[in-house]
């Protein structure tokens, strides 16, 4: 019996949700995984169950064909994390976690916008990308696309900037990370 | 079949259908014995019955679509108690996969959070060494359920048996099974310099084969000991230092030994929040070892001042051989024995007995103790009657008890007898169970009386689903909303329909002769113990409290 035993409705103010709660707390995890099919399910399903939110996921081949790589973003409270990457070890498929502190990795992002462009926008529009180093990559009559590569801060500078001119649509994949220096991340 | 046979299987429980037609042709002539069940869910606790009897992997068969979905029960609750298993189940024919085919599931997709892994066959070939590495992984490191999901038309395919090889390639799957020793010295020590220590060991210490080592560790001094209710038999109850099961309805020795303790030794054990109550009240004075063969139990709950992960069959020795070789004195604990003393003296585990015939629930479980000779193997289901077991049948060895502990499944107890008596052809198999959850699985009747598998199920009958009675009696002012169960059916007229005996008893003064008759017939025997209707189980540590606010 896991209810609490007693009559007494409880508060909403009281009810305190567990794992919805953002605490602002971004952890990258790169986990490196075999490359059998619904693992990525399972993966996706323990985070669910714990009720955490993914923020980004990445997913994609190594130089081993039978390792996969997924790195994924997501926020949280250090303890509950720690027990996700417990759990997560349990995954038969699994091979290797690491929780990426900023300092000890490099990583990128790569965003695509889609930006109103005008005529006479079309020009400062594409200052800001030389200034980012961005690409224009589409050009039509009423808009261009961009393509900006970066850490996540760089993308959201971008997107910040640009939002004035009208932007469209963008599309981000998600973070990619390696770790410094030689060890293996 | 060849695999099966391979990894050493000798029964298996099931219900064919059509999309395992193939095995089932198969199944025919192998030379496994089979057990054919009349709900799927029956195997499946059939299965689970069968490892938590005889320690070896237990295995269930279903086909595809409702057959799977009907092992989703035994599956969740092999996983949440750790139970090695193995699943196999039909698939429609690779054509038909995602389709909507006839009785066509994703039974990979909805049993995914639930089994310890799974695997869903591609290829023929797979089959070989998939079926070496579901056992492997059932049985290894934690145990748990397995599924093997294999499509019908690959399982009739013509290839040739290629034994798996002995190696097992899983490179994401390595448990850590022995334990440090530098943590096993500190353990040691931390053991050694404790005044109030506590061992309280849990459903690991019997999947690890390790109560031999558990008793050992626990004599080597004056080591009080608990066991959680899946660990009762780990440690021999009839034993001076034993306190009596922890938690919910533990006694309240128990309890209060873990609340004023200065260290804990944890074994097996996972700190349950039946066992914890409120966990910021948990133990405040103490610290805590944990061995675990799962490093994801360590600090989940509680956190541990000295981890050591592996197998406790290999620490528990090291431990005691360490702690040994310190020459602690004993007379240290002197103080800590004589509260506990003065704990078990004025709060001895106790009911009221009734002054007539009456038969009070727990009296039945004295009875059955008796009558048993307190050598029998025992399953029950969920609630009081369970609880009540627990308490007063003192279980000296391990692999004797056997409930559902995690998931609290109803309707676990009478399939897992028959399980049992299948492991254990030799020993007398003993279902308690409550009128709520016999009917559960009641259709399995059928299967003992049809596969001589002579299992004696006593009902504690009270007309009530009585754990949650008493919750509404004391916690929601008596509103005793849709509990009581009524007098439907005649449970001896049942028996009598299947082919069993039938039996009823209504005498507290003639119960224990009247149970040794019942164990001593031949067959599978049903037997309704009419026992009050109203007994609350006691003590109680409501849920979400404390150790301290402990009732009854």
């Amino acid at each position: 019996m896991g209810e609490p035993g007693t009559k007494e409705l409880i508060s909403l103010e009281d009810l305190q949700a567990a794992g919805g709660l953002r605490t602002g707390r971004k952890h990258v995890l790169s986990i490196l995984v075999e490359n059998k099919p619904g693992v990525l399910t399972r993966i996706a399903g323990l985070f669910a169950r714990r009720g955490f939110n993914i923020d980004t996921l990445a997913v994609g081949p190594t130089d081993d064909d039978e390792v996969s790589r997924i790195t994924l973003t997501v926020d949280g409270a250090k303890h509950p994390i720690d027990q996700v990457t417990k759990q997560l070890h349990k995954l038969v498929n699994v091979l290797k976690i690491r929780d990426l502190e900023p300092e000890e990795a490099v990583s990128r992002e790569l965003a695509l916008f889609k930006v109103s462009a005008d005529g006479g926008q079309r020009g400062e529009v594409m200052q800001i990308t030389d200034i980012f180093r961005g690409k224009v990559v589409d050009v039509g009559k009423r808009s261009i696309v961009i393509e900006i590569t970066g850490t996540d801060d760089k993308i959201e500078a971008f997107e910040q900037l640009v939002r004035p001119f009208g932007l469209i649509e963008m599309v981000r994949t998600g973070e990619i990370a390696i770790s410094r220096g030689r060890g293996e991340t | 079949m060849e695999c099966l046979k391979a990894e050493g299987v000798e029964d298996v429980f099931g219900l064919p259908g059509g999309a395992n037609l193939p095995t089932y042709d198969a199944l025919y002539d192998a030379g496994i014995r089979h057990v054919l069940v009349r709900h799927e869910a029956g195997g499946g606790h059939a299965a689970e019955g069968y490892a938590k009897a005889t320690g070896r992997v237990g295995v269930a068969f279903g086909t595809s679509g409702p057959g799977a979905t009907n092992l989703v029960t035994p599956i969740t609750d092999a996983m949440l108690d750790s139970v090695p298993t193995v699943f196999i189940t039909g698939q429609v024919r690779t054509e038909l996969i995602g389709t909507d085919g006839f009785q066509e599931c994703d039974t990979g997709g909805i049993t995914m959070p639930i089994v310890k892994h799974s695997f869903m066959i591609q290829d023929p070939r797979e089959i070989p060494e998939t079926i070496h590495q579901a056992f492997y992984l059932a049985r290894s490191g934690r145990p748990g359920p397995v599924l093997v999901d294999i499509p019908q038309d690959l399982s009739r395919a013509d290839i040739e048996y290629e034994p798996a090889s002995g190696e097992v390639h899983l490179p994401g799957y390595q448990p850590t099974l022995e334990g440090n020793q530098k943590q096993v010295r500190l353990a040691a020590k931390a053991l050694a310099n404790s005044r109030r220590p506590v061992i309280y060991a849990g459903g690991g210490v019997i999947n690890a084969n390790a109560a031999e080592e558990l008793t050992e560790l626990g004599t080597a001094d004056r080591f009080p000991v608990t066991c959680t209710v899946m660990g009762l038999g780990g440690f021999p109850a009839p034993h001076e230092h034993w306190l009596g099961m922890l938690g919910m309805h533990g006694t309240r020795a128990a309890n209060y030994a873990m609340d004023e303790a200065d260290l804990i030794v944890a074994i097996g054990a996972r700190f349950d929040d039946r066992i914890t109550g409120k966990l910021s009240e948990f133990a405040p004075r103490a610290k805590f070892v944990h061995i675990d063969v799962d490093p994801a139990e360590i600090s989940k709950n509680v956190p541990a001042h000295i981890p050591i992960v592996g197998d406790a069959k290999n620490i528990i020795p090291r431990l005691t051989a360490e702690y040994r070789a310190l020459g602690a004195d004993p007379s240290r604990l002197e103080d800590w024995w004589d509260r506990i003393h003065a704990w078990q003296k004025q709060y001895p585990l106790g009911y009221e007995d009734s002054s007539d015939a009456e038969i009070k629930p727990q009296y039945m479980v004295q009875a059955l103790y008796e009558a048993t000779g307190g050598d029998a193997i025992v399953t029950s289901d969920v609630g009081q009657h369970q609880m009540w077991a627990a308490q007063y049948f003192h279980f000296a060895r391990p692999r004797r008890w056997i409930n559902s502990g995690g998931l609290g499944t109803m309707g676990f107890g009478l399939p897992a007898a028959m399980g049992a008596q299948v492991g254990c052809p030799d020993d007398t198999v003993v279902c308690i169970a409550g009128d709520g959850s016999v009917q559960m699985n009641m259709q399995e009747m059928a299967t003992c009386v049809e596969g001589n598998i002579p299992i004696k199920v006593f009902i504690m009958n009270n007309g009530y689903l009585g754990m949650v009675r008493q919750w509404q009696e004391l916690f929601w002012d008596g509103r005793y909303s849709h509990v009581e169960m009524g007098q439907s059916p005649d449970y001896v007229k049942l028996a009598e329909a299947y082919g069993a005996t039938g039996l009823r008893f209504e005498d507290k003064n003639t119960l224990v002769d009247d149970m040794r008759g019942a164990l001593s017939t031949e067959g599978p025997v049903l037997v309704d113990v009419r026992v009050t209707k109203e007994e609350n189980t006691y003590p109680m540590i409501p849920a979400g409290q404390a150790a301290r606010d402990m009732v009854g």
